[in-house]
Order: structure tokens, then sequence, then C-alpha cells
């Protein structure tokens, strides 16, 4: 009787949780990165308290690795100390966060996860709850091993029909941002189902679950097929259940989206639901493309921009920055030769991790200059200066970008 | 609470944690050091022009974006007293609470009072009075466990209180 978020809680809890309830819940895992750590252990330590479980804390250094400055070596002394000294054993230096949790199979269906961070949201594509939280939530959780929730009300999200050659999951959410809007879904949570996702592997479910906060979402859940649950079996070494929702479940709304017609999607400066179709924006000048992030650094992305730059060059007129959203992608993406294909084109590859996505270090933006990337915000100045504006795209359309120099549809370089 | 009573700084809907504080300023945990970088890049006038006890009103989904917590503690440690706004992004809303900064909630507040008025909030009364118009607005009442934080000052005392006790 119930949407799957309130079926997750309902099963921790041992009763029946309706939306709305506040409840108090164990989590299954907690996680901080090395922007929200800091934070985190000074409201930690004021609780004067054991770790809950230092199997179950999880640190990973990914927004200012390595050290772009002295104050962030600084920041990662500051850490590592705390991580020494609480016995804390889950710890990755490997990538984004979200990807890690995702790869070392920390993240399983009808889990409660939380992170320090807002892209938490992404293990929905998993069936798992995770949502993001500040340093202090996260430091209590560190502490006790539960927190508060309010039990979110459910849009349901229909997504039918099959994407045309050149379209993809980054077009499909993009689409639905300018349909709920930035605030859509705020306090709320989404459900992706319908045929489209049921046909979706976890690169793009991940896709769609990582931008619902850029909708206001809490959550962004996807009930888990086959596919995901022989994933984490695999990755967490144990057995995964998966959790449903139920047919009588109550939703505040529902969006039905079919996708067979779509376009390739651009979101434009400097708001994500300012999204139009590739055409409308085709020939602006586009001064840095970036390909990365936790919303489209993965191997599938990779392997789509190399197949577009592949025998070709970037423009003169631009430059791309490759960022692999961890090292199991980035070996993976050595071995197939797509690494190889965009260095020959003329990218620059950098270390993974969140890269340019914050604006801290490995390809920032100056006053004026115009980016287009993969990742989920476009918000003024996210890459750098804030007289600088950024552009959403998939990997895709960023590649055909890459080798015009100015915003190219990507079905141009269909074969 | 106390009542608070400030000068209004007036902005618009969806103000995002980037232009709060910047991801450039994100390692910066001193609040005095945090105070300097707030708005930066949605109002960088915003510090100098503004008093400590001032109130922000600003559009739905403020503090849309990142989980950081240095949004609502740059702000905070500037001395602003408050935000108003129709509706909150739900990490900023709950970081606001965590460190027992006061929010409140009115769509009628953002529409009708303009910037630079005086405006007086009661919180245990959920009252807003712009004190330049005369207009006194109502503000969603906050549910009860999250008045129970308020009330502490924010989670770590709460939380500190709750463990202390064994609960």
């Amino acid at each position: 009787m119930g949407t799957l978020i309130e079926e997750i809680f309902s099963r921790k809890l041992d009763r029946r949780v309706h939306a709305g309830e506040i409840v108090v819940a164990p989590v299954d895992y907690a996680m901080s990165h090395d922007n929200t750590t800091p934070l985190a252990i000074e409201s930690f330590e004021k609780l004067n308290r054991p770790l809950w479980d230092p199997d179950r804390v999880i640190v990973v250094f990914d927004h200012m690795v390595p050290a772009p400055t002295p104050q962030a070596a600084e920041l990662h002394q500051r850490i590592r100390a705390f991580i020494a000294a609480n016995g804390i054993t889950k710890v990755f230096t490997e990538g984004i966060c979200h990807q890690v949790m995702v790869e070392k199979g920390l993240v399983r269906p009808g889990d409660i996860v939380v992170g320090a961070d807002s892209h938490s949201c992404t293990y929905g594509a998993l069936g798992a709850f995770g949502t993001g939280m500040g340093s202090t939530d996260v430091a209590v959780v560190f502490a006790t091993g539960k927190t508060w929730f309010r039990v979110p009300e459910t849009i349901r999200v229909n997504i039918s029909g099959s994407l045309r050659p050149g379209v993809f999951a980054k077009d499909t959410v993009l689409r639905l941002a300018a349909v709920l809007g930035v605030d859509g879904a705020t306090y709320q949570s989404l459900e992706f189902g319908g045929p489209a996702v049921e046909a979706m592997g976890l690169s793009d479910r991940m896709t769609l679950s990582n931008m619902a906060v850029e909708m206001g979402a809490k959550a962004g859940l996807i009930e888990p097929s086959q596919g995901i649950l022989a994933y984490v079996e695999d990755r967490s070494g144990g057995p995964a259940s998966t959790v449903r929702a139920t047919p009588d479940a109550r939703y505040v709304r529902t969006v039905d989206l079919d996708i067979s017609s779509l376009e390739p999607q651009v979101a434009c400066p400097s708001e994500v639901s300012n999204v139009v179709d590739v055409g409308s924006v085709e020939g602006e000048h586009i001064d840095q493309v970036f390909i990365g992030t936790c919303t489209n650094g993965r191997f599938e992305d990779l392997q789509q921009a190399a197949s577009i730059l592949s025998g070709r060059r970037v423009s003169p007129r631009t430059r791309l920055v490759v960022t692999p959203a961890s090292s199991e992608v980035y070996l993976a993406a050595l071995k197939s030769g797509a690494i190889a294909a965009l260095v020959q084109a003329g990218a620059q590859i950098t270390t993974p991790g969140c890269g340019p996505c914050i604006g801290r270090h490995q390809g920032v933006l100056g006053a004026g200059e115009r980016g287009l990337t993969t990742q989920n915000r476009n918000f003024r100045g996210r890459m750098g200066h804030p007289d600088s504006q950024l552009f959403l795209a998939s990997p895709a359309t960023a590649a055909a970008t890459a080798v015009e120099g100015v915003i190219t549809d990507p079905r141009r370089f269909l074969s | 609470m106390n009542k608070l009573r400030g000068r209004v700084w007036k902005y618009g809907p969806d103000i995002n944690t980037d232009v709060i504080i910047p991801g450039r300023y994100c390692h910066i945990t001193e609040p005095k050091e945090l105070a300097k970088y707030c708005m930066a890049d949605l109002d960088p006038e915003f510090v100098n022009k503004m008093s400590p006890g001032d109130i922000i009103v600003a559009g739905g989904n403020f503090g849309c974006g990142s989980s950081r917590e240095v949004a609502p503690l740059s702000i905070k440690a500037t001395g602003t007293a408050a935000v108003v706004a129709p509706s909150f992004a739900r990490i900023f809303y709950r970081n606001a609470i965590n460190i027992g900064f006061p929010i409140f909630e009115s769509t009628e507040a953002y529409d009708r009072i303009n910037e630079g008025d005086e405006v007086e909030i009661d919180p245990d009364a959920g009252e807003i009075r712009d004190l330049t118009t005369g207009e006194t607005f109502k503000s969603g009442a906050f549910p009860e466990f999250v008045q129970e934080i308020m009330a502490k000052g924010g989670l770590s005392r709460y939380a500190e209180e709750r463990l202390a006790a064994g609960v």
C-alpha cells in the first residue's frame, strides 16, 4: 500500500508509514566528501560521542583531488586525522563519491543512504532511498546511526516510447526539468517508471535519479530490474531483494512523458529548467566543453563521446576537458580505446573526481566565457567566474560541440 | 524565541547555494571569514550595505542546489536575523534549522514586502509584520519536531541532549 519511498520506510520501520509522517529511521550508510567532511567533523566532535559504526561511515576525497591549493591539502590532513582517530575503514580517493558508492556495492535496494552531497539522490537508481543533507545532519548520523525524515509525497513519472538515435537519458531528464520546473518537486520524491525506464541500464538510471534534486526532489527512485539486482549482488557480495511500489499507491501527481519524438535537449544559462531543443541554439559559440561528473562521466558516456570524436579533432575555437567519474571508469575506457580516441582528438583528460563542475580546479571558466557541460547544474558562476555561462547537454551533444566549437546537434555525426 | 526586527533586503526566486556562497569559497569553515563572501555571486554589495539584524525576503525555492551547509552558515555569520521566502529547497531548510538559523515561509510576505521596509517577526506567533506598510502576514507553521530542534537552537544541541538522556 505505498509508493516506493513509503515501502522503503515501512520495511525499515516494520510498520505502515505514510507520506507526511515525520519518522526517525536507521541509516545503512552515511557518506561525506572532502568539501563537507570538515564541518561534519566540527559538529561530530561537539557531540562528544564515539562513531556509531566505523564500517558504515564512508569518506570520499573527490571535490579537491589532487589538492589544488595548500588550504585544500590542509583540509585533507584534518580529514585524514579524523579517519585515523575513528577507525573509518571505507575511505576512497578513486572518483566521484556517488559513482564510487555504487561501484563498491554500498548502495542496495531498500537501503537508506544519506550523503553530505546534494546528488546523493543518485542512489535511487538502485532502488535505495538516497538523499543529500548538510554536514551537521550527517554528523548526527555519524554519532547515532539515525536521522529524522518527513516521509515525502511522490510524483510518479511514467516514461514511454523509445529514444531516437542521438538522443539519451540526459535529454529525457532535461525535458522533465522543463516540465516540472526547478522547484516542481520540492519536499517531494520522484518515482521514475514506465517501459522506457524499465529498459534502461544502470548508467542511464543514474543519470535520471542524479538530477531529481534539480527539480527540488528529496529522492529520485526507480524500481530495480533483474539487471540492477544482479549488479548489486555482484558488487556487494550479498543477496539483494527488490522493492516495489504497490498498484494502489497514491501519488500527488503523475507526469506522462513520451520520448519517441524527443530531440537532443540543451539547458541554457542559468537555470536547469531553461531547456530548448538543440536546433534552437545550434551555432552558439562555446569556449570549453566538459564531459564528466556524477551525471554523465561513466563508461557509456565516454564511449558515446569517443564514437563521435574518434578520427576527428577538437575545434581550435574551443577546448575539451574529460574527467572519468571514477578510476574504474577510467580503466575501462583505457581498455576500450575511448581514452586514446579522446586524447588523439585533443581532449585533456583529468583525474577522476568532481573536477571543474564546482568551479574549483581542472578547467574553470574566465569572465565572459561559455561552457557546455554534461553536468547537472548551470547556475551562474558554477564553473568559475560569476560572469561565465553554462549550457547543459548529453555527452553526445558535448562531443559534437567540441568538434565544431559551436553548439551542434550530435545527429550530424551519426554514421 | 525573541522577536526579530530589521530592514529588508529583497531578492528574487530560485536563489541557489552557488550564488550564496560560490564553490571557490567552500573550503572555508570559519564563520567570520565566510561572512565576507555571503551572496558573492548574487549581490557582492550585500555584505557592505546590510547591518546585523537585517532580514532577507526572497522568492520561492530559496537555497536550491548544493548541500553545502556553509550557505546558511554564511548568511547567519553576517548577522542576518532571518530569511523569509514562499518556500525553501529542502536541504537548505534542514541545514538552516540544524544550525539554528530562523527561516519563515510566506508567499504573501514575499509578494507584499518591499526592499528597505522595516519588518518585525514574532517567531512564536508565526507573524511577520511590515512596520513600514502596517501589513501583517502569517508564516506557515513548522512541524512540532522541527520546532523542538529550533527551540534548542539547532540539531547539535538537540541531539546532544537526547544522547545524554539516552534516547
